[in-house]
């Protein structure tokens, strides 16, 4: 039986090693040069002592970090991505989270990485991945290691502005990427479109497939998802026949009318999920790939990824959403009431999952996981953990899982996982905020951010952007006199986004300033 | 310009768009602000930007991307 992760990597390099793994389209791969590459940099690691730990990465994406990650757990240790992308305080949280020996760049980011304040060893990928191979120590680590082992990190927002890392193992990695991919029909002929970042989780998708099947992933330029016509030519040219994008970047496509100029003619299989597909957008993309398949995936960062998918099939009228689905096979979605039974025909209940899927937990903080990897209600003979997700959920008459909304004050934006609070908490610690509120207006799709203190708002757009990332920046700031309070005294989000949503234009909140001070 | 420049002032506070010509090029500029910004200018202008005229080129300065709402202002 598979216990390794990288069983997928020895089979194909042996098999294949002159076919291009992983390519930015300017530079590339191939599996003989993964495997050797990530040989190395596993001896490299055994040769410093470093077993059985984390490892952050810390690189410019490319076919080379993606060769780091598998050298780490070469090594039997688990990397943590890290990007520029993230601004450097948060960096900085996530650091002093794992606590590393080790942080692994490149050329390009070794001067930001010895600014951080990390007690740990900084390392030249280029130049350790020329450690000579020490196939004793290698196949050691091998022999030793459990399926149960970790062998990456990835972060995910945190209600109280602490990012909360997302331990997950070869086990869970291993059944997502089997079930994952008999419901999506990869194979050798895949051609992937790799969209999403390299430090979520969102990115197993292609690379362990990739592995597996001896299939190509093309990373794509970041750029290109600014320019609609340049990325799907760029999707034709290296023949991109599988794309798992976030709705947004497949809208940024139709939305625009590109496929009046150009089609992507080879894609066949369309996956999306972390967010509404607006459907009005998504018959766009049907009228233009009319053989393509096209699957709904839904699932948290703590069930290893993707836990349930919907081909779609029927047509929807413009005010449905598309379902959620149906568990992958090997996980059992548990909607749950606030009985802790299981929700009756049509009712609403918290989406949970069981399963081998589910991930270790949150990495050094038993206090967070126990919170939300619990007991399974319904077993009360042996323990049984089952992930409590907060999305809630119901059946539609056709026995399909629809997404409701969430129970707390989680949101998708831009698919990405953003907690409320953590927007909040950072904009607390600015000087000259007394309080703040964050609510999300999903009708326009955006987070807007009340509060009250003395700073003016351009200049707390300023300060914010250095504390989040990119795309946990408020679009809009208001600043009020006084902030609505509930009967009990807490923040009143009811008030402050029925206010986003009644604005009409997104700079023009005068009307609602006024009103709310007045209120 | 003016209203372009507030447009752009909202998304940017730090960048001085009245001479910055590389908000490309600079990588100032990313796929949530190109949205944000046809977006806007779509909806105050009354203009529609497709997806041929989404260009580094257009949206490499304030003065090229005015240059293409009046452009587009012509033709309606």
């Amino acid at each position: 039986m598979q216990n390794h992760v990288l069983n997928y990597l020895d089979r194909i390099a042996a098999a294949k090693p002159e076919k291009i793994a992983f390519s930015n389209g300017e530079e590339a791969l191939t599996f003989g040069q993964v495997h050797e590459q990530s040989r190395a940099v596993g001896s490299f690691l055994h040769g410093q002592g470093v077993y059985g730990k984390p490892v952050v990465v810390f690189m410019n994406k490319h076919p080379r970090e993606i060769a780091a990650f598998f050298g780490v757990v070469a090594g039997g240790d688990f990397y943590v991505p890290i990007d520029e992308e993230m601004p450097a305080s948060r960096i900085q949280l996530i650091l002093e989270n794992v606590q590393a020996e080790i942080l692994i760049c490149d050329s390009l980011t070794k001067e930001a990485a010895e600014k951080f304040d990390f007690g740990g060893k900084v390392v030249l990928y280029d130049e350790i991945c020329r450690t000579p191979a020490d196939s004793g120590a290698l196949e050691d680590i091998r022999r030793r290691a459990i399926d149960t082992d970790p062998i990456y990190i990835v972060f995910t927002s945190g209600s109280t502005g602490v990012p909360k890392g997302v331990a997950a193992c070869h086990r869970s990695v291993i059944d997502y990427i089997e079930q994952l991919s008999e419901v999506l029909e990869f194979d050798e002929n895949t051609v992937f479109g790799n969209q999403t970042p390299l430090y979520f989780d969102a990115c197993l998708k292609e690379l362990y497939p990739t592995l597996k099947f001896g299939a190509t992933t093309y990373l794509i330029p970041r750029e290109l998802f600014l320019f609609p016509i340049k990325l799907v030519e760029f999707l034709n040219e290296y023949g991109i026949n599988t794309v798992c994008w976030v709705v947004s970047a497949l809208t940024m496509i139709s939305a625009f009318g590109t496929f009046k100029t150009v089609t992507p003619k080879h894609l066949r299989t369309v996956a999306f999920g972390s967010e509404v597909f607006p459907i009005k957008q998504f018959a766009a993309w049907r009228a233009a790939l009319p053989q393509a398949r096209f699957i709904n995936l839904y699932g948290p960062t703590e069930g290893t990824g993707m836990c349930c998918y919907y081909k779609v099939e029927r047509e929807f009228g413009p005010e449905e959403a598309i379902p959620i689905g149906r568990p992958f096979p090997n996980t059992e979605i548990l909607l749950l009431n606030e009985q802790n039974q299981r929700a009756g025909q049509g009712e609403i209940g918290e989406i949970c999952i069981r399963g081998t899927s589910l991930t270790l937990g949150y990495y050094n903080n038993f206090e967070k996981t126990r919170e939300v990897f619990v007991q399974n209600p319904l077993n009360t003979a042996y323990p049984e953990r089952i992930y409590r997700t907060g999305d809630l959920g119901r059946y539609n008459e056709r026995g399909e899982l629809l997404f409701v909304s969430r129970k707390d004050y989680q949101i998708k934006h831009m698919g990405h996982r953003i907690e409320l609070g953590e927007i909040e908490a950072n904009a607390n610690m600015v000087e000259g905020v007394k309080l703040s509120g964050c609510v999300y207006d999903n009708i326009k799709g955006k987070i807007v951010l009340y509060y009250v203190g003395g700073m003016e708002e351009r200049e707390l757009a300023v300060a914010l952007r250095e504390k989040l990332p990119r795309y946990m920046v408020p679009n809009r700031l208001v600043r009020l006199e006084q902030m609505p309070l509930t009967a009990n005294g807490k923040i009143d989000r009811v008030t402050l986004k029925n206010s986003a949503q009644a604005v009409k234009s997104c700079s023009r909140e005068g009307a609602v300033k006024g009103d709310m001070r007045n209120s | 310009m003016e209203e372009l420049l507030e447009i752009l002032k909202d998304l940017h506070p730090e960048v001085d768009f009245g001479i910055c010509d590389s908000l490309i090029d600079d990588k100032i500029l990313d796929s949530f602000d190109i949205v944000s910004i046809i977006a806007e200018i779509n909806d105050r202008f009354d203009i529609t930007v497709t997806a041929e005229k989404i260009t580094p080129q257009n949206f490499n300065s304030a003065r090229a991307l005015y240059a293409l709402i009046q452009e587009l202002e012509d033709e309606e």
